[in-house]
């Protein structure tokens, strides 16, 4: 019983390396580009864009594409209820980590 | 099984955290020798008033100057002493010191400052000095709360307890030279060891 509580809390949207590492850096900075989540990550673009679309599909981030001179530039944010989802499933983890 | 793997997953968000706001971590013991050189200054400071001018700072003084000076140095040194530890920090953490986010965030910390600053010097110059113990800590208040939305969260408050002192101050310039020791030395040390103890030990 209570095994099914924590695990509820896992966040399925999350569940992937990728997927932590981008909303781990949004937390703490107000937004981000492609290329500062690239290198932070060390992921391929291919790979990142898929799971960066993949948040903005659950609402959990936000994308603003705009141009820094001539280059195109796409700034990610996280939006309130990411920030939410976000915290319940660090806190999910925390206690499934703490129960063993 | 399962459950290396989620720890594994925390350390890394943790470690990602660290690496993308890499300031907070740094903030500590910079925050408590900024602190300290403060009080030092102060403490120049308030031996050359009380020693060679009486107790009274008139602005055309030797003294006026040497307390700029001391003002000065202390600045000088925190700053020196805050790159010092943010990049011997960034190289232990293998991250790059000049990226997006501090660009952003030194930026945004300088706009108030120098505003302030350049107001402060301004103001001087037409003789009006008592009001800038408090003018100080206002706009180093400002450029902390400006600051803090390119790092975590904390700064902000320091930057909220700096604005109250230096308002404060304005109210009654008289306590501008003690506030102004609380607000640079004293705080700064409160808040080093605050961030020392959440932050670097932890890690």
């Amino acid at each position: 019983m209570t095994k099914m509580s924590i695990i509820t809390n896992i966040n399925k949207a999350f569940d992937h390396r990728i997927r932590l590492g981008i909303m781990s850096i949004l937390m703490v900075n107000e937004y981000a580009d492609f290329n500062m989540l690239k290198e932070l990550i060390g992921a391929t673009d291919g790979n990142l864009a898929s799971h960066t679309k993949a948040l903005e599909n659950a609402d959990y981030i936000k994308v603003e594409k705009q141009f820094i001179g001539r280059k195109p530039n796409t700034r990610y944010s996280t939006t309130k209820v990411g920030r939410a989802a976000f915290k319940k499933h660090i806190e999910a983890l925390e206690k499934l980590i703490n129960k063993k | 099984m399962e459950s290396k793997d989620y720890l594994k997953d925390i350390s890394e968000i943790k470690d990602l955290m660290n690496k993308s706001s890499r300031f907070i971590s740094l903030s500590g013991l910079s925050g408590i020798l900024a602190g300290i050189y403060a009080l030092i200054g102060a403490a120049i400071a308030y031996w050359l008033v009380m020693n060679y001018s009486y107790g009274v700072l008139t602005l055309d003084g030797q003294v006026f100057r040497l307390c700029l000076l001391t003002l000065f140095l202390v600045a000088f040194f925190s700053v020196t002493t805050g790159i010092f530890l943010t990049t011997r920090k960034a190289k232990k953490h293998d991250a790059k010191i000049w990226d997006a986010t501090s660009k952003r965030l030194v930026l945004n910390f300088l706009i108030p400052l120098i505003a302030g600053g350049a107001y402060i010097l301004i103001i001087l110059s037409q003789g009006k000095y008592g009001q800038s113990g408090g003018l100080m800590l206002i706009f180093y208040g400002l450029a902390l709360v400006n600051a803090s939305k390119y790092s975590i969260g904390d700064i902000r408050y320091l930057g909220y307890i700096q604005i109250i002192l230096g308002l404060i101050g304005a109210w009654k310039p008289g306590y501008g030279f003690w506030l102004w020791v609380i607000g640079f030395g004293i705080m700064h040390i409160v808040y080093g060891t605050w961030m020392h103890f959440k932050y670097d030990t932890k890690q």
